[in-house]
This record gives C-alpha cells, structure tokens and sequence, in this order.
C-alpha cells in the first residue's frame, strides 16, 4: 500500500501550484482553472485521510466540495461569459476602471 | 438519531427563511408580476424570522446530531441578518427599478444568502459552515454582478469571484487538514482534543489556512484586496449587505471556530496573527479612507477599518471579547445600511452623484436626508451618543481586560483618524456651496428602512447596558 505521505505530498504540491497559478496568470478562466486544482487537492487530501483513517466523513465532504465546485463553476463562467459581452478580453489587468 | 419535533421547532428560523425561498421561486414562476409581490413577500419572511429569533434565543440547546446550534449568539446572528435583510429589501425596492435591475429573481438570491448566513451563524460542524459559506458567497457573486448591462458591475462580480473563490479554496485545504489530524468535522468534538490538536503541526496549519481564508471574507489587511473594487461596483443595495450581513456571518463563524480555543490554555495560540491584521486594517482602511471622493469607495476602507476593530474584540479573547464583538457587528450592521440607503437613493440612474461634491448642499435641499446621513457618519466615526461609540467602547475595554492595551490605544489613534474623512462628508453637506443640480427621487419604503436603522442606531446608542448584557448572557 502506498504510504499517505505520498498523498500528502502530492496535494500540498497540487495546492501550491493552484495558489501561484491564481497569483501568477491573468487570463480569467485560467486563474478560474488554479481555483479549481486548490479544490481539487483539498479533496485529494480529504479522500487520502478518510481511506488512511477508515473514516467517511472525508469521503461524504468530498461529494460537498464538488457539488460546490460545480456551482461555483456555472455562476463564474456566467460572470466571465457577461464580462466578455461588454469588455471583450478576459484579461485581468485590463479589466480596470475601478481604482482610485 | 431521527430529529425530534422540538429540534424542527427550534430550527424554525432557518427553516422560515428555506421554505420562503421555495414559495418565492414558485410565485416568479406563475406571476408576471413577481417584481411588484415578492419584495414585500421578503420583508414579511425576514422580519417574522427575526421577530421569532428574538422570541426563542432563550432556548440554547445542540440539534440535529450535533450539526447545528439553536439559541443563544446564533439567534441573535438571526436576528441582525434578517432585521437587516428586511431593510435591505426596503432600500431595493425602488432602487433597483431605478437602475435598471427590476427583476424578481434579486429578492430571491436575497434571501438565499441569507440563508447562507444563518447556516455559517448556527453550525456546529465544519461541513455546515463550508456549506453556508458557499451559499452565500454564491449568491453575492450573482448579486455583484446583477447590474449586468454595466460594466462596473461585471467588474465587481468578476474580482469578488475569483478572490472568493480562492479563499474558499483556503478553507477547504485547511478543513481537510484539521479532519486528518482530528478524524472529525465536528466542532464540540473538536474542541475537546483541542490540548493535543494544538500541539500538531498539521493541525495547526490547517487552522491558520482556515482563518486566513475567512480573513478574506471580513475583509481583514493584507487580504482586503478585492473589497474597495467590489464595494465600489456592485449595485448600492448589494454592497449594503454585503458589507454588513456578509461580514457578521463571517465573523460568526470566526466566533464558533474561536470560543472554543479560548477556553483552553493554548488560548493565545492565534493572537500575535489576530493582532497584527487586526492592527493593520485599522490603520490602513482609516488612512487610505481620507484620499478617497468617492463615497462607495471611502466607505469599503471604512468597512476595512472597521473590521480591524471588531479583530481587537476577537483578539481580546474573554467573554467580554466575544460579547463587543457580536454587539459591534449589530451596530455596525445598522449604521452601514442606514448609509448605504441613502447614498443609493442621491444615485441616479447612470450610477452617477456618488463622489463626495455631489452632497454639497444637500443640508439645504434635502435637510431630512442630510441629518439622517449625518447621524451615520457620526456613529461610524464613534461620537456618543450613538452605537458606533458603545462598539468601540465595548471592543477597547475587552483589549484592555486582556492585557492588549498598546492595541485599544493604536484602535483609538484609529478611530480619531477616522473622523477626518467622515465629518468631511458631513461639512461638505452642510458648508460647501453645491455647485450641482441634485435630483433626487423620494422613495418612502427607502425612507422607511434608513428611519428604522436610524432608530436601532440610537437606541442601541442610549441603552448599550442592557443590549450588552442581554448578549453576555448567551457568550459561554
């Protein structure tokens, strides 16, 4: 059987690359797409410790976090698609007129 | 366990708010004139909800297998987020048709987010609390972006999306870790191995993960990025709750996370990090506020700011703490809807006359609406009589009590240098000859909600004894 640290590893690796993606990238959907790999390495994480621990609950919270996910989804593409229709780019820094 | 009859009846705030929602959706469905029947539909729901937190708060009891609490601090969350939901409803009604916004569907998002609220108020699980997180963030994401013919507000819903949603990919990382090392989600049960959790790293970095998330819900400096932008461009109705009803909820939750930690030894294990945001959001939202004209704008750096006081409470960590916490958030709740109801009826309909010289001689033309703002801004910036003084009182005397004295007198050197910028907005509206032509459009239901607000200001302002006392009761 393969070791939970190797799980651990792997989703804490997940979740830092999710966190620079969001940090570093300035296309919309792709800052959307980081957003969705810290989700799904917060699940990877949660699967790996209910099946190391015998334990459910982790696997039920799963199914929460994506249906969530899902959601989030359909209302952030919305909010992007309506976006593009008055701005035409995704571009996060061109997508200004509010600052001071 | 199969829930009893009584657990049903104590959760019927929550379940007031759901079935409301599913009525609501119904009637948008079959009635061509839902815009016109669901606004007062709302107002009925909400304020009957809170009128029943307030008639149960006695009855504190765990329900629902230990998944949710009723009773006690979460009915009185009930209370300020429906109580303030209602008023909010108040200030939509004619605002929205004035905006261009008039659709049914606004009410309902409403009072899902509410129910978002109430979930992250009472939960006793972490499930419950991602859950209610979610629905309303959700929802506020909609709502920012309602007006969506603006781009303003495309803008708004766009930032408050993907910062959102980034944090929420925080709370669930740090959720999971505290469920490794915990090998529950339940928060009771939580709290009893806290002594051990606090010792492992995992554990602890799942909590810090935790709270930095939520640390973006409230708006708290170095996450505070997103909300002038967001504050700024949502329609002015939605910007009101969500600076009051979605802070509270937020901070709620904070509190059912943190009284449990506070009970232990380890009870400072958070307070140098709690301390340092709490400091820098005071200073920060209280300084960036001055250079600020327009008024949307100033007021999220207040909100900024404001957090950071409600942050010393937390900090603060005795039962004291936590009560000026949840009477700030009830105070705070009340002026920032009273002002933001005003600030969206002198908006027109191109969401113009919202920088600061639009108000010049609003004293002269509209004197009802120019002491009422007055009043406001003089809560916000904590002159007594009024409930902003008490919160600030309350929250600095906490400090003290814990020994955090250096930061009540940092929140006082805030505080003074928060007058600045809201008594300007008073002297604009009072001294400064108004070179403009204001139009604005009398809205008595909006007139309605921010008299009510300015009311609870008040009140809350000259009883803060009792109010204080009555929650103290309920903060174990």
């Amino acid at each position: 059987m393969i070791p939970i640290e190797y799980y651990l590893s792997l989703s804490a690796f997940m979740f830092i690359v999710g966190v620079v993606g969001v940090l570093t990238r300035r296309n919309a959907i792709i800052v959307f797409m980081s957003i969705e790999l810290m989700l799904n390495s917060a699940n990877l994480t949660l699967v790996a410790f209910s099946s190391y621990l015998g334990n459910p609950i982790g696997q039920i919270f799963v199914f929460f976090v994506m249906t969530v996910a899902a959601a989030e989804a359909a209302i952030g593409l919305a909010i992007i698609i309506s976006l593009f229709r008055n701005k035409k780019t995704v571009n996060i820094d061109e997508i200004n007129i509010l600052k001071w | 366990m199969i829930p009893t009859a009584l657990e049903f009846q104590l959760l019927l705030p929550v379940l007031i708010i759901a079935a409301g929602i599913l009525i609501s959706l119904i009637i948008e469905m079959f009635s061509s004139k839902s815009e016109k029947i669901l606004p007062w539909f709302s107002i009925a729901l909400f304020v009957s909800t809170a009128y029943y937190s307030l008639l149960t708060v006695g009855h504190e009891r765990i329900i629902f297998n230990s998944m949710l609490a009723a009773g006690g601090t979460a009915n009185i969350f009930f209370f300020v987020f429906t109580f303030g939901a209602a008023i909010v409803t108040l200030i939509s009604i004619d605002y929205i048709k004035k905006i261009g916004m008039y659709y049914g569907e606004y009410y309902i998002l409403l009072q899902s987010a509410v129910l978002g609220m109430m979930l992250m108020a009472n939960a006793q699980d972490l499930v419950m609390i991602f859950m209610g997180l979610e629905q309303m963030s959700v929802c506020f994401y909609i709502l920012a972006g309602f007006n969506r013919k603006k781009i303003k507000s495309n803008e708004a819903a766009m930032k408050y999306f993907l910062l959102g949603a980034f944090a929420t990919g925080f709370i669930v990382y740090g959720i999971a870790l505290m469920y490794g090392v915990a090998q529950t989600m339940s928060i009771p049960a939580i709290a009893n191995g806290l002594l051990i959790y606090s010792d492992n790293i995992i554990f602890v970095a799942g909590l810090l993960l935790f709270i930095i998330g939520f640390s973006f819900k409230i708006a708290a400096v170095p996450f505070h990025m997103w909300v002038p932008d967001v504050y700024q461009g949502s329609p002015t109705s939605i910007t009101a709750l969500m600076s009051t009803g979605g802070k509270a909820a937020a901070f709620s939750s904070l509190l059912i996370i943190f009284t449990p930690l506070f009970a232990t030894t380890q009870s400072t294990l958070f307070q140098p990090y709690l301390v340092v945001i709490a400091t820098l959001s005071m200073l920060l939202g209280s300084i960036v506020a001055i250079a600020q004209t327009d008024l949307k704008r100033m007021l999220a750096y207040s909100s900024i700011s404001h957090a950071g006081y409600i942050l010393i409470g937390v900090a603060a960590g005795s039962e004291l703490g936590i009560a000026s916490v949840i009477f700030y958030l009830s105070a705070y709740t009340f002026m920032n809807l009273g002002t933001f109801g005003i600030i969206s009826m002198i908006e027109n309909k191109d969401e113009g006359n919202l920088s600061l010289n639009d108000y010049s001689g609003l004293g002269n033309k509209k004197p009802m609406l120019a002491a009422l703002l007055a009043i406001f801004m003089f809560a916000l910036a904590g002159i007594p009589p009024f409930a902003g003084f008490f919160g600030k009182y309350y929250v600095f005397i906490a400090a003290i009590e814990s020994n955090l004295t250096w930061l009540a007198i940092v929140g006082v050197l805030s505080s003074v240098i928060s007058i600045y910028f809201y008594l300007r907005v008073v002297v604009v509206m009072y001294f400064q000859k108004d070179e403009n032509i204001l139009n604005v459009e009398d809205s008595s239901p909006a007139l309605l909600g921010i008299m009510i607000s300015a009311l609870l200001v008040i009140v809350m302002g000259i009883a803060p004894g009792s109010i204080i006392n009555l929650i103290s009761n309920f903060v174990k």
